[in-house]
């Protein structure tokens, strides 16, 4: 049973991403998580303010509880199924990492600078964590979805306009990590 | 009752997705650079899987657990809302380094800060029903 307890590789991770697409589609619902946040504004009384938020939000609380599963499980993994919280990155990824003033890529899920809780202390980071939360939460919507509803279920539906979408996601992921990102980290 | 396929399932997504770093911001870094496989393969596994599935369900008519044809969304066509969203998006995500599904996930994993990202993404997605009737977002 080891295997549980080491990094999955993308060949058993791919297919079981599919596995929950068609599993959710079995049961009458589509896959994409970032509707859910649309869903939580029109919890929230947004239909009062915009249209975009009055639907039946009642209809989409069973991914609400999706999302729920997957904090579960984010936990679940973390405290039992993982040996250990290392990444086994590029070597070229942590040079250039360590450039830009990031020490040791890797050695956790995430970067300290950016997610530790001593880094809160700087206003600089609540700012980059602020933008980019807006970025994803307003792009997505704009956008229609996100990796899980464009990148996984519109291509795997042969949907152009997923692909456009997914094309869109690299434009900006690209300007950011190799324009912005070393200036700002 | 009727909810607990979908914690399961969620459940099962979260595994996944932390069990393979898909959660991880280094590999979403490493993505950007291509300077790793991992991700496309991720991805690029996941959409055949499902392009494959989905041929077969469409060609022998399959039946969901409700009884009815599958259900599938067409999108509308358009360029600049999926090219300009999604480049948005993108920026976001190599700055996060975590879609939302992965957002949620890290919650589970006790990152503390993601708090401040998923509050303001869903402040994000607030203000876009603010706007989205502007000229400029059509």
């Amino acid at each position: 049973m080891d295997w549980i307890l080491e990094p999955w590789p993308w060949y058993v991770a791919g297919p079981l991403i599919a596995l929950v697409m068609m599993l959710l589609m079995y049961f009458g619902k589509s896959f994409g998580v970032s509707s859910t946040m649309r869903t939580m504004c029109s919890m929230a009384g947004a239909g009062k303010i915009s249209d975009f938020f009055k639907f039946d939000w009642k209809a989409q609380i069973w991914n609400i509880i999706f999302i729920c599963g997957a904090i579960a499980g984010g936990f679940i993994a973390h405290n039992y199924l993982s040996a250990h919280h290392v990444v086994d990155l590029n070597p070229k990824t942590i040079a250039s990492l360590k450039s830009i003033g990031i020490e040791n890529a890797g050695s956790s899920f995430m970067p300290d600078s950016i997610f530790g809780i001593d880094a809160l202390s700087d206003w600089k980071t609540w700012l980059f964590l602020i933008v980019g939360g807006l970025f994803v939460g307003f792009g997505s919507r704009y956008a229609g979805g996100c990796t899980s509803g464009h990148g996984i279920s519109g291509l795997s539906n042969l949907q152009l306009p997923s692909l456009i979408a997914v094309i869109g996601f690299f434009i900006g992921g690209i300007i950011m990590t190799y324009f912005i990102l070393p200036y700002i980290l | 009752m009727k909810y607990i396929k979908f914690i399961v399932l969620g459940m099962f997504f979260g595994i996944i997705l932390s069990k393979a770093e898909i959660i991880s911001w280094y590999r979403i870094h490493e993505m950007f650079r291509f300077e790793s496989f991992h991700m496309f393969g991720v991805i690029g596994s996941a959409v055949v899987v499902g392009i494959i599935s989905i041929q077969i369900i469409k060609r022998t008519k399959a039946k969901n657990s409700l009884g009815e044809e599958f259900h599938y969304t067409d999108k509308k066509m358009s360029i600049k809302k999926y090219l300009l969203g999604g480049s948005i998006f993108g920026l976001g995500w190599a700055m996060i380094g975590a879609c939302p599904g992965p957002m949620f996930i890290l919650l589970g994993k006790g990152v503390a800060s993601i708090v401040i990202v998923i509050l303001s993404a869903i402040l994000g997605t607030f203000i876009y029903g603010l706007v989205k009737n502007y000229r400029i977002f059509k």
